[in-house]
């Protein structure tokens, strides 16, 4: 195993009373991509969204425990920072209404940014990152909205990894698309991992098993199995482990 | 046998339906061909370009309608100058920022209740307040002041939709990349909002364009081309006003209500225009 970038320590969330994660403990390898699976409403993707604390948005959120990124505690970064560093890939592609250009350069921008030379750089260097160059490089001034959802999901990867993150967070980000751009997704995580820790949250189990190095299984606010993607596939320690990936349930 | 006739029946009160539906589309319809002919038939035959140009003489019952033109394109401009930027940090402060509670509550209930008084009572307020009050006198800027007043909650509202419309999932991206809540709202939330905030103000404008009784009140309905906005000017519908109502010139009443009607179709066509082209091919 490599090492740790994200710790997690006995962390609880509610949202008002509902307790919705349960003393979740895991720690998160380094250039690799941990897959979370569970059915719907188990947490997981609750549990991502404490990554960046895009939690901190929603209103009667209460989260306690210990959560250290790279060696410092989650609430001791600037949240935009944090944010930075963690980068976030939604379910459905939400690239802005703006040219394919402007939205990668949006992140390095804000971030203050203005040089034209570097920015262009940036733009190549995450879309090509991000296995889209090839298809969009003539026409970047087009609108984002005009590509296909495949395309889109793959710019809000470009988008992402404009600002250098460290941690790529993915919720669920091909469960929106058609196969043939879900496998281009799969192929680029492969490339991805080599240089960011990938979280990616996935109902598709299949998928987990193709992509992922680890895998954590969740199961109404708790973590049942954590463990490497092989063995927890082939040999899981847990009797509903076993029961949700051969379809048992879920 | 008796299904049939159910069927029968039901087929009939449909046609029924259809056609009572039909006939009051078309009276909409055929009393909107009516005005707009109307107005054209009688005015056009008085409508030159000397009409655009020249001045009033005889108090309008001669003559041309330039300064009124001119006096409408300041009274347009300098409402939209105020309304828009205090109607825009308004309606973000509304929805982005204010916590829902009594406070927005009777914010909004405010905001409602001023679109729904009458122009005449805004005209009573601009009159006793900025022309009397405040000292500006009858001038462009009491109007103007006025009418930014009068059109306020017509672009509050309008672009509290259009800001709320935007998909939480463009906040959250740009959130998520680092972004502070206000580079958010700057750059992602108002440009895309603003088609629906522009749709706000050109109908502001088009409430400023069409008022008369609290322009009446508080730019006057002085004849000349006001040098500044201190100085009082008649608007387009002041003068038809003035015109009809005094019986000066019925040629020249028509006459500039084709202005009016014009002016309205263009600012109404350029603003649509502008908005698709400048938000929806770029979509391309």
């Amino acid at each position: 195993m490599g090492n740790a970038k994200i710790i997690v320590k006995d962390t609880n969330l509610y949202y008002g009373d509902y307790h919705a994660l349960k003393d979740i403990s895991i720690d998160i390898y380094e250039k690799a991509v941990t897959a979370l699976i569970g059915p719907s409403g188990c947490g997981k993707s609750t549990f991502l969204r404490c990554l960046n604390r895009m939690n901190d948005l929603i209103p009667n959120v209460k989260i306690m425990g210990e959560i250290q990124i790279a060696g410092v505690d989650l609430y001791e970064y600037d949240v935009i920072l944090l944010r930075k560093k963690v980068g976030m890939v939604f379910q459905k592609p939400n690239p802005f209404p703006m040219s394919i250009y402007e939205n990668v350069a949006y992140g390095p921008r804000i971030h203050g940014i203005k040089s034209k030379a570097v920015l262009d750089d940036i733009v190549e260097k995450s879309l090509r990152e991000a296995a889209l160059w090839d298809e969009v490089k003539d026409r970047l001034k087009y609108n984002a909205l005009g590509l296909s959802g495949g395309q889109q999901q793959r710019l809000c990867i470009a988008r992402t990894i404009a600002v250098e993150p460290e941690v790529l967070l993915m919720d669920e980000p091909t469960s929106a698309l058609d196969p043939a751009s879900t496998m281009k997704i799969e192929d680029l995580m492969e490339n991805l991992k080599k240089q960011y820790t990938v979280i990616i949250v996935t109902h598709n189990m299949q998928q987990a098993g193709r992509i992922s190095d680890y895998t954590a299984f969740f199961l109404n606010g708790e973590i049942i199995e954590y463990d490497r993607t092989e063995k927890l596939f082939y040999k899981p320690k847990d009797k509903r482990t076993e029961d949700y990936i051969t379809g048992r349930f879920g | 046998m008796n299904k049939i006739e159910n069927i029968n029946s039901a087929k009939i009160k449909e046609r029924m339906a259809f056609s009572v539906l039909w006939i009051f589309t078309i009276m909409t319809v055929i009393f909107l061909v009516l005005i707009i002919s109307h107005i054209i038939i009688k005015g056009l035959p008085h409508m030159s370009l000397s009409f655009l140009l020249e001045e009033p003489r005889k108090m309008g019952k001669a003559g041309g309608i330039f300064s009124v033109i001119i006096s409408t394109f300041y009274i347009i401009i300098l409402s939209v100058v105020f309304a828009a930027p205090i109607g825009i940090a308004a309606s973000v402060y509304l929805t982005e920022y204010a916590k829902e509670g009594p406070v927005l509550s009777i914010i909004r209930f405010g905001t409602e209740a001023l679109a729904g008084i009458p122009s005449i009572i805004y005209g009573l307020f601009g009159y006793s307040f900025f022309v009397v009050f405040l000292g500006l006198k009858y001038s462009i800027l009491s109007g103007a002041l006025t009418l930014t007043f009068m059109i306020l909650p017509t672009i509050i509202r309008t672009s509290e939709e259009a800001i709320k419309a935007v998909p939480k999932s463009y906040r959250e991206g740009s959130l998520a990349l680092g972004a502070t809540k206000l580079q958010t709202i700057r750059k992602i939330v108002i440009p895309s909002a603003m088609p629906g905030i522009l749709t706000g103000l050109i109908l502001g404008i088009g409430r400023v364009v069409g008022e008369s009784a609290a322009v009446l009140y508080t730019a006057g309905s002085s004849l000349g081309v006001p040098d500044s906005i201190f100085r009082p000017g008649r608007t387009l519908s002041v003068h038809l006003f003035t015109l009809a109502s005094e019986g000066l010139s019925m040629e020249n009443t028509y006459a500039t209500a084709v202005v009016l009607m014009a002016l309205i179709l263009i600012i109404n066509f350029t603003a649509n225009t502008l908005i698709r082209k400048i938000f929806i091919t770029r979509r391309r």
